[in-house]
């Protein structure tokens, strides 16, 4: 038996619709990780022992536990009080997933930043939070950015994971006609060739950003 | 709070434990063992080799192991390719970070100090005792911090086996939640504590390699 592309083409409109639904989860999960993940990252800093101790607890214990449980437990346990919808958990759930991860790329973006920047944002005395903004930040994020382009697809590839907690995605989608259809191999097939090659294309675009970025950074 | 419950719950969430453990351990062999040998064989001076390689850790780094796993065990049987859920599993987790893992084995060999070849060549010993004898053993010190993250990554991957109807951890979990409506989020916390629990178990031993392992060379 082989690909039977007929009905392979038949079935990629329902299937595109899906991807869609797993491209917007991309993108929302995404931006929710960029932004708690520097939270994380700032809170590391503070000075005060609580707070960093627990936020290290923190990203440690998302870090290690498997991210479709903590579906679960957004999906079927806390969201009895929020009553949001799958996607929205699903996508929430991503972000903060992956929001530990970018945690620590963030912190070895600051890490790399001179002592010198430091001390002469001090010495002109400008304020914490426009050191942060106009002279660490700046110089801290470009040379990271290709590696958050890497989350970016790692959080692509893991979006199946909401068929889980029934998110019409592309892996729901399939299930859903397989069991119309009950022919196995053309969905599955294609899902798979679908995340291949859309995640093969982002990882050369990224590759090709940071060998840009390596020319414009290495003095 | 109900330790009542937990007493209940705990025979089933043992068996899913036990069965989490044994997919993790089963598919980290297969996968640490794909590593380390197209790890090398990304270094071979054969072109074709080195490609076969090179195709393969692109390949399954690309795919999503999700689909990965359900195209293993519910499209390759219509090639009449069949595998029990468990096989399916350790295939799909062991090719998958099998490819990870290539990456870390290939550039922490590269790491090791090119002195160190160029001694090994000059005591004229065989390209196998270079690479077992002098340079594998140091390399395996610098892998073993991202081993240790790649087989956490491993074992939280396992859950996904649930999918499939292997009865881990998450599938008892999941069984529990249809009987247990009220208690959800304290389920899933006990069992988002159990999976802490081995990811430690994954650290400490990758801690005390380490220190046996580095012990005299660092």
């Amino acid at each position: 038996m082989e690909l039977d592309w007929e009905y392979a083409f038949s079935i990629l409109p329902t299937l595109l619709k899906g991807l869609k639904t797993a491209l917007y989860a991309t993108v929302v999960g995404f931006v929710i990780a960029c932004v708690a993940g520097l939270v994380l990252a700032l809170l590391v800093r503070v000075r005060v022992k609580v707070v960093k101790w627990v936020t290290n607890a923190f990203i440690e214990f998302v870090r290690s536990t498997p991210l479709l449980i903590q579906l679960f437990f957004l999906y079927f346990g806390l969201n009895k009080y929020f009553q949001l919808s799958a996607f929205t958990v699903g996508a929430v759930a991503l972000g903060i997933h992956y929001s530990t991860y970018l945690a620590e790329v963030y912190r070895s973006g600051i890490d790399n930043v001179e002592k010198g920047q430091w001390e002469a944002s001090r010495a002109l005395n400008f304020s914490k939070g426009r050191t942060w903004t106009s002279i660490i930040l700046p110089q801290a994020i470009p040379p990271i950015l290709p590696i958050m382009g890497n989350y970016l697809i790692v959080v692509f590839k893991e979006t199946p994971l909401l068929a889980g907690i029934t998110v019409l995605e592309m892996l729901t989608r399939s299930k859903n006609i397989l069991s119309r259809d009950w022919k196995p191999f053309e969905p599955y097939t294609m899902v798979g060739l679908i995340f291949l090659v859309l995640s093969l294309t982002m990882a050369i675009v990224f590759e090709l950003m940071e060998r840009r970025m390596n020319r414009r950074f290495t003095k | 709070m109900n330790p009542s419950l937990w007493m209940e719950w705990a025979p089933l969430l043992w068996k899913g434990l036990v069965t989490t453990v044994q997919v993790a351990l089963l598919s980290g062999v297969v996968a640490l063992f794909l590593a380390v040998l197209t790890g090398i064989c990304r270094l071979s001076k054969y072109k074709l080799i080195r490609g076969i390689a090179y195709v393969y850790v692109m390949l399954f780094r690309g795919v999503s192991l999700l689909v990965l796993l359900f195209w293993v065990y519910f499209s390759l049987p219509a090639l009449g390719i069949e595998f029990s859920a468990i096989s399916a599993a350790v295939l799909a987790f062991g090719l998958n970070y099998g490819a990870f893992g290539s990456e870390i084995v290939r550039s922490s060999i590269l790491a090791v100090p090119k002195g160190q070849w160029e001694a090994a060549l000059a005591l004229n010993l065989t390209p196998a005792q270079r690479m077992f004898r002098i340079i594998l053993p140091q390399a395996v010190v610098r892998m073993l911090p991202p081993i240790n993250n790649l087989m956490i990554e491993l074992l939280k991957a396992t859950s996904l086996v649930s999918f499939i109807t292997l009865a881990d951890l998450t599938f008892q979990s999941q069984i529990l939640r249809g009987q247990f409506f009220g208690n959800t989020i304290e389920l899933f916390t006990i069992v988002l504590i159990l999976y802490f629990i081995l990811s430690s178990c994954i650290t400490l031993v990758a801690r005390l390699l380490e220190r046996k392992l580095s012990a005299g060379r660092m």
